[in-house]
């Protein structure tokens, strides 16, 4: 038997499991093929889902779904946290001591916070990256009625690079709605010099950051935060009060990763096209951990899932892979409370920023309902 | 420009794409003491216009920027 193990129940590991059982469904069913995947967590978290909370519009429980709702029966399924990968026996190990033998083996284990980098990170500042972050966040929001409101993209690579300039054009409108905009002054933060990674978001951003009167500091790396004082302090040498912090958090990788020699820093060095692990072989990987120069971004892990489906497959029925993964990245941004633009790219390419509107607004919210179906490998 | 000799610290961010080799850059810096001397390897070509920004909004002394056929080696001295 032909054994496929994908690691991580996210956007990547379930969409790959599920176009699997599609497309090796002969295989599956004669049992020449076992794909099984392996996760941690119970349930399948949608994370776009978490910037909407703290206004109110979604809850944590939206997030979340049984991971054996979405995953296809001929999926083999196994709760479990693996532990250790050794790439010389294909073999995984589990935090229950047991072990597992694969044939081809995908990582799909995604990036984790690390707010603990920066220290006065986790005392002082709110992020919406994460269910009790995303909660805490609306609580406090919802008690803010005047003073100094500071986005700060802290760390540089994370989780779906528009969220920053979305949530910040989001509270704008969301402050102006209830008439507290007046009183409140929002400042937005990023490292490098200008207000974000691609140029094109970033001149979209910096205008609409002038025409809404929102401040923003570029080359600001946050350094640390003293969070009685309510004040940050940067590594250029610079200080920012605050009332409210709303910051984006340092990203990791995975200690599986560098243990296993996969990268050094956490992240799979992998082949840009083939998503094929440089330092091993018969290992892939895909969505936030693999190391390709696009974003950490739902839509990268789902086309990555296509990709590896079909590389896949070709192997396991003996025949030569030929499927390349492009770069391709789709992404709504949010322009507001109710009109969001939409951007559409792939490696090297810089992409064009749509004027925002209603429909793509609504699109927006249709697709963050259909993701669903997106898990189940149908769309 | 400082004659460079034998830098400190080396960091290769070959190969990664705007804004890797800055914030590569700026993530080590934070760690190192006044006067270590810094090498970024980086392919690139917006780092040789980010990286000498940030140095002076941050007060490092850019020494050198050396082109290679296909990459940069900038050189950094920590203040």
């Amino acid at each position: 038997m032909h054994r496929i193990a994908i690691v991580g129940g996210g956007t990547g590991g379930t969409v790959l499991a599920n176009r699997l059982a599609n497309e090796l469904q002969p295989e599956l069913e004669s049992g020449e093929v076992e794909v099984r995947l392996i996760t941690a967590d119970r349930d399948h978290v949608y994370k776009p889902t978490f910037l909407y909370v703290p206004f109110g519009k979604k809850t944590v429980d939206d997030a979340r779904r049984p991971i054996e709702d979405l995953v296809d029966r001929r999926v083999s399924l196994t709760i479990g946290e693996v532990t250790g990968v050794d790439t010389d026996t294909k073999k995984l190990t589990f935090a229950d001591s047991s072990i597992l033998a694969y044939d081809q083996l995908v990582l799909a284990t995604g990036a984790s916070l690390d707010p603990e980098a920066v220290p006065g990170l986790a005392e002082g500042g709110h992020h919406f990256y994460g269910p009790e972050g995303a909660e805490a966040l609306r609580d406090d929001l919802a008690e803010f009625t005047e003073g100094h409101l500071v986005l700060s993209v802290v760390g540089v690579p994370h989780m779906c690079p528009a969220a920053p300039v979305e949530f910040t054009l989001m509270v704008d409108d969301w402050l102006r709605e209830r008439g507290r905009r007046e009183d409140v002054d929002i400042t937005y933060t990023y490292p490098i010099n200008r207000a974000h990674g691609l140029q094109s978001i970033a001149d979209w951003a910096t205008d609409l950051f002038e025409e809404r009167d929102i401040d923003f500091e570029t080359f600001f790396n946050v350094d640390e935060i003293d969070p009685d004082a309510e004040v940050i302090q940067t590594v250029e040498g610079s200080e920012m009060d605050y009332d409210l912090l709303v910051a984006i958090p340092p990203h990791a990788g995975s200690d599986l990763v560098t243990d296993a020699g996969l990268g050094e820093d956490g992240w799979v060095d992998v082949d840009k096209h083939t998503l094929e692990a440089t330092n091993a072989e018969d290992v892939y990987a895909i969505g936030d951990i693999a190391d390709v120069p696009t974003s950490k971004a739902g839509s990268v892990a789902h086309y990555e899932a296509g990709v590896v489906a079909d590389r896949l497959a070709s192997r396991a029925r003996g025949t030569v892979p030929t499927a390349t993964y492009d770069g391709k990245t789709v992404c709504f941004l949010e322009a507001g409370m109710d009109e969001a633009t939409f951007i559409e790219f792939s490696y090297g390419e810089e992409p064009f920023v749509r004027e925002p509107s209603k429909p793509l607004h609504w699109a927006k919210l249709g697709y963050n309902e259909s993701y669903w179906l997106t898990a189940r490998g149908l769309l | 420009m400082t004659e460079i000799t034998e830098p400190d610290v080396t960091i290769d961010s070959k190969d990664a794409t705007c804004p890797g080799p800055l914030m590569d850059l700026i993530g080590k810096v934070k760690t190192l003491d006044q006067g270590t001397v810094v090498e970024l390897q980086t392919t690139e070509r917006n780092s040789t216009t980010d990286v000498p920004e940030w140095l002076e909004k941050a007060g490092h002394d850019l020494l050198e920027i050396e082109e290679h056929d296909d990459h940069w080696n900038i050189y950094i001295e920590v203040n």
